[in-house]
């Protein structure tokens, strides 16, 4: 039986693979990782008045494939992903539409994710704050800088997601710089955390949904860099490189099968 | 400045309501005023200036005009990435505000002297820079940055004396000099930041009947509007209490290269031989600073 999200999923992968290659652009292995948790956050979890973050802007194409899924953006404005004279750079760009917050250097989501749940406090409303973070973004000293002020201040509207997909720009994490345990050093900082499977759109959202009374909730969601496209999976050569006219064949034709 | 400053902006928020007042963990016996009328628009960031202006930039994101608050180098420098793609790049209304210009905080070294800090601010397109001589001229900066929230840079000056002052709000505009002494047509002397009492003295000695004129707000995007007003003069003389590289002279001479005109000018600034020496804010401005 096809799953409820496949349809979504295969159709962000196929635009993801082939704008890539159309703008002979990168970063195509850190995109395919956090689709899932993309979809859990489009279709079952964000409220028109929350607030979601993409700090790690790299991931740009992933976030603007969900974009026109969800009618925020035309076809015409997807496929000008990377176009000269074009707003889709390859790091998002809050003059896209439904984007809130641009980014592409890395540790800047949080803090401002911080800023606007500390607002919504304040002022006693209701609005989630939601950061999709990058593992290579908990190097950023800014995300400790962060994570000690929103526990301080039990801010518990604001949830960050990890895409622990477990390799960075130029090699594995454990071999960059090692982070582990993850889990409790994000538990030592005040926060709730939770271990979910990242490719798993209904455990994304069960787990975005529950309750994280006077924290600040921590996703740490396992996922594979390069997910579904079985030469690109925990391949960091996909960090970098756009696929050439053969490669690209061949990943849709996975996609395709995969998701039908 | 300090304390006017915070009288000002408690006033000015009455009537705004959404202000916002950050600080990094400094302030004491200063930024009591504002805390105690607003405790929920209060808050004390801890020592983290790149959390400290991100996050500042996520509430001025959600209309609120936030004010963050510290000393010389922590608001601008040590967090100048976030200033350039949180707050200028997306245009978002924080005005950042630093205690000590260039060698007010003296003996404390350099560590504490804003002496670089215009060449930072005035590299960014959206940024206008607030750099008041009196508090006159603050209180006007002010009520027109909080009439006009966007990223902004205010610049105070450590001394709180009160001379110079009349109690009045300026008609002040940005890119706009304002008269402080009448004097000649052609020839004038154009200070930002507290050094007027530096263009005073150059009147009585060397530059006998020059006019005095202030540059409170300016930036990048004031450059036309300012060459405008000036390019009536002869010759200008700047004065400024930052390094010449990068700074407000600098900044006056990139205009002049800029559109076509007969002016002469002459920067005095504050010169970089001064970091390593120590003493008083009066002692290193008498022998480093313009003259």
């Amino acid at each position: 039986m096809k799953k409820k999200f496949n349809n979504i999923i295969q159709n962000i992968r196929t635009n993801i693979l082939n704008l890539t290659f159309k703008a002979k652009s990168s970063h195509i292995g850190s995109c395919l990782s956090i689709v899932e948790i993309l979809v859990a956050l489009y279709s079952g979890v964000l409220k028109k008045k929350d607030k979601f973050i993409l700090s790690k802007g790299h991931a740009a194409l992933a976030l603007y494939s969900t974009l026109y899924e969800k009618k925020f953006i035309s076809l015409k404005t997807l496929k000008s992903f990377g176009s000269n004279g074009t707003i889709l750079m390859n790091h998002v760009s809050s003059k896209v539409n439904g984007v809130e917050f641009s980014t592409g250097s890395l540790g800047h989501g949080l803090p401002f994710g911080v800023g606007k749940a500390i607002k919504f406090k304040t002022n006693n409303q209701s609005n989630k704050v939601f950061v999709l973070m990058s593992d290579g973004e908990i190097n950023e000293g800014t995300t400790w800088e962060s994570l000690l002020f929103a526990s301080h201040h039990k801010l518990n509207n604001l949830n960050i997601i990890i895409d622990y997909n477990k390799i960075q720009s130029m090699d594995f994490v454990k071999k960059v710089i090692n982070v582990e345990p993850l889990i409790s050093k994000f538990q030592s900082f005040g926060c709730n955390v939770f271990n979910v499977n990242g490719h798993s759109v209904n455990e994304i959202i069960s787990f975005l949904k529950k309750k994280s009374p006077n924290k600040p909730k921590v996703l740490i969601a396992n996922t594979i860099k390069g997910k579904g496209v079985s030469f690109m999976e925990n391949n960091n050569l996909w960090h970098y490189k756009n696929p050439n006219q053969f490669e690209l064949s061949r990943a849709l034709k996975e996609i395709k099968k995969k998701y039908a | 400045m300090r304390k006017v400053f915070i009288k000002e902006l408690t006033r000015l928020n009455k009537k705004k309501k959404n202000i916002y007042l950050v600080i990094n963990d400094l302030g004491y016996n200063v930024v009591e005023p504002f805390r105690d009328n607003y405790p929920k628009h209060f808050l004390n960031a801890g020592v983290s200036e790149q959390n400290m202006m991100g996050m500042s930039a996520g509430i001025a994101s959600e209309q609120c005009h936030t004010f963050v608050y510290s000393i010389a180098n922590f608001s601008t420098f040590r967090c100048a990435e976030q200033i350039r793609n949180d707050v200028d790049y997306h245009n978002l209304p924080v005005t950042i505000v630093s205690v000590g210009s260039g060698l007010g905080y003296g003996n404390l070294g350099y560590s504490h002297h804003a002496l670089q800090d215009y060449s930072l601010m005035r590299s960014f397109p959206n940024m206008l820079i607030l750099s008041p001589g009196n508090n006159d001229e603050l209180t006007s900066s002010l009520k027109f940055i909080v009439k006009n929230p966007q990223p902004s840079y205010l610049r105070l000056d450590k001394d709180e004396s009160i001379q110079d002052n009349q109690n009045k709000y300026l008609k002040i505009e940005p890119g706009k000099p304002i008269k402080i002494l009448d004097g000649s047509k052609k020839n004038v002397i154009i200070v930002t930041g507290k050094m007027q009492s530096v263009a005073q003295n150059l009147v009585k000695k060397k530059y006998r009947g020059y006019s005095i004129y202030s540059l409170p707000i300016w930036g990048m995007k004031t450059k036309k509007k300012f060459f405008n007003s000036i390019n009536k003069f002869s010759n200008i003389i700047t004065i400024e209490d930052h390094f010449h590289d990068g700074g407000f002279g600098s900044w006056v001479g990139e205009i002049l290269k800029t559109y076509k005109n007969n002016i002469n000018i002459k920067s005095k600034y504050i010169m970089p031989e001064s970091i390593y020496e120590v003493g008083s804010k009066n002692y290193l401005l008498k022998k480093y600073g313009p003259k």
